[in-house]
């Protein structure tokens, strides 16, 4: 059992797994990953299972020292320098690796590239209690995680008994993070409430995230959408990727953190094999949105699963000649890999 | 009650379907159109408003889908008058499940009764109420008369949602029906008694909100290490008892000290 104590904890550094599933009656949303690939890749890197619980970053990592043992950390989901620093010397390397850390050392992960988010996982998964079956931090219900909240520096976080025996595993071609601009969606289930223009607008204009975007969601900015007669619905249901539209005819796009019930009407629904890039976008972003029917979304999320499964198949351990030549590495992590998971088609 | 049928009831109206008491069955899919919600989710409606029989259709089908789970479904949200079906597309699809969902068969009971009448205690008006007097100028009422209509009334859970926790509780008076602020707060205060259309509610946590605030409980709505870790139910009863300060604040301490007990009296046979 080791533990990282936080130094600085970044922006907004939580504890995060694949979410919290089975209390969205009792108005529980189900949180987690922003990016789930990321956080399934982070997590193969340092052998763990798909559904522990790592660190979720945005905008810039935390600086962390590794006490009480040793740890294997690995970041995914983004590009950021990653410096291990250890009896005064300090080395740095790229994401997409699993990376051994000696007890004492102190570990500085820098500004994302390429993302809005990424996943810094470690071998053993975050130690941290489970609440109704899951350890994602619920920052809006204040459960989860660590004491419900983003992390703080001075914070202890444990990791659980982990032996990673065997060599450092890498992702030899780490999946093209670029956003291709357009989001593929599933419309309704409430686009007749819209007029035939505004679902027209919506299938052809451009969006840009406003800076109003957080777990939750991202409001975007651009031509208002009209409604046959209001924006308000008797509530029902939301998933994750449902983009409602409030009075102001602007679309909300709906993330991990999402409350369970809205009384907004939604217009469509992002599909899931395209929520990771949703998490992934920055305020200033420019989207477009692309219909699709339910079998097409249903067939590329399929195709995401076979792409991840590849990637994972794929992990080879890290050439030893890499550890001396980080400059080489870094460079070579800026290019994009031939293998994506998030693209289907 | 606003008077426009469900789904299911403009069917049966129609002789296509629906229940004629000889225990014939009630298909969901006579019942029920289907809403897609991308590919991890679609939507069970049952009508487009706010009535008990609709709700209860919705309970119904929830709980006989977590009776017997077909394979593929992760979790159903019930909401006032549609169930949303939550799947994992690489186990079915949407057009397998729902094929499964359309031959089910509801049976003659709509919904579950009410297990429980829940008695809450109420502090109304002066700080745990802000906007107590407000509601009184707009409705032309006194505010004991609020007061009487709001404590004066069974409510039932229709949903849970917007905050873990969170009841709707319907149906408000209609002499106490005004619209949401049109400025939401962006701290209302955990154990707000509030209103809204025609709905009311507690605040399990401190949260943003756009509904009157009306008085103030100290009894806990959510606690996450509990099983079911919110206190109502769907379709229990819940009354508002009004109390003085002293007693709000005897409560809110035996509360703290995890000792109270909400009153509740379990209700038997009546239909929902």
């Amino acid at each position: 059992m080791s533990t990282l104590r936080i130094l600085q904890p970044g922006p907004q550094t939580s504890v995060q797994d694949l979410g919290r599933r089975g209390f969205q009656a009792f108005g529980v949303p189900v949180c987690g990953a922003l990016d789930p690939v990321a956080l399934r890749l982070a997590n193969a890197l340092v052998g763990n299972a798909a559904t522990d619980a790592a660190l979720e970053l945005r905008l810039a990592g935390p600086h962390f020292v590794v006490e009480d043992g040793s740890a294997r950390i690995a970041l995914a989901g983004a590009s950021a320098r990653i410096e291990v620093i250890a009896d005064g010397e300090t080395r740095a390397y790229p994401s997409w690796r699993a990376i051994d850390v000696p007890e004492g050392a102190t570990v500085r992960i820098g500004a994302l590239t390429q993302s809005g988010c990424a996943i810094l996982a470690v071998a053993g998964g975050m130690d941290v209690p489970a609440v109704m079956g899951s350890r994602a931090t619920d920052l809006k219900g204040r459960f989860g995680g660590v004491a419900g909240r983003a992390l703080i520096s001075g914070d202890m976080i444990p990791v659980s008994n982990a032996d990673p025996s065997g060599p450092c595993l890498d992702l030899p071609h780490p999946p093209t993070l670029a956003f291709a601009g357009t989001l593929r969606v599933v419309l309704g289930p409430q686009a007749e409430a819209f007029t035939e223009a505004a679902r027209a607008t919506f299938l052809t204009a451009a969006y840009r995230v406003s800076r109003e975007a957080d777990r939750m969601g991202m409001r975007l900015d651009g031509p208002p959408l009209g409604f046959v007669t209001s924006a308000d619905i008797v509530s029902d249901g939301i998933a994750t990727g449902s983009i409602q539209v409030p009075g102001s005819g602007l679309p909300i796009l709906l993330l991990a953190d999402h409350q369970t019930i809205g009384g907004y009407a939604k217009i469509a629904t992002v599909i899931s094999a395209d929520l990771p890039a949703a998490g992934r976008l920055l305020p200033g972003a420019e989207l477009r949105f692309a219909a699709v029917s339910v079998a097409e979304a249903e067939a590329a999320r399929r195709a995401q699963e076979q792409a991840v499964a590849r990637l994972v198949a794929s992990l080879a351990p890290v050439r030893e000649g890499a550890r001396i030549d980080t400059d080489a590495l870094w460079r070579a992590n800026l290019i994009s890999g031939v293998v994506s998971a998030y693209e289907t088609e | 009650m606003i008077a426009v049928a469900a789904w299911g009831q403009m069917q049966r109206e129609d002789g296509q379907a629906g229940t004629s008491g000889d225990g014939s069955t009630r298909r969901l899919g006579q019942l029920a159109r289907f809403l897609p919600v991308g590919d991890t989710a679609f939507a069970v409606e049952f009508g487009s408003v706010i009535a008990p029989d609709i709700n209860a259709l919705v309970h119904r089908t929830a709980a006989l889908l977590a009776l017997a789970p077909p394979a593929g479904l992760i979790e159903t949200v019930p909401t006032f008058r549609s169930l949303l079906v939550h799947y994992d597309p690489l186990v079915t699809s949407a057009e397998a499940l729902q094929a499964t969902l359309a031959a089910l068969d509801l049976g003659e009971t709509a919904g579950a009764a009410p297990a429980r009448l829940w008695h809450l205690p109420v502090l109304y008006g002066g700080e745990a109420g802000p906007d107590l007097e407000e509601v009184a100028r707009a409705t032309g009422l006194s505010v004991p008369e609020v007061i009487a209509q709001h404590s004066g009334t069974t409510y039932r859970v229709y949903v849970q949602g917007f905050l873990p926790g969170f009841a709707y509780l319907g149906d408000l008076p209609a002499a106490l029906d005004l619209p949401r602020l049109s400025v939401p707060r962006v701290r209302v205060p955990a154990g707000s008694v509030a209103i809204a259309q025609r709905m009311t509610g507690v605040y399990p946590l401190e949260s943003p909100g756009g509904w009157r605030l009306i008085g103030n409980t100290p009894v806990r709505f959510f606690d996450p290490t509990l099983t079911p870790p919110t206190l109502f139910a769907p379709g229990d009863g819940v009354r508002f008892v009004p109390v003085d300060a002293t007693e709000h604040e005897r409560v809110r301490v035996a509360v703290d000290a995890g000792v109270f007990i909400p009153h509740h009296e379990t209700l038997a046979g009546e239909s929902a």
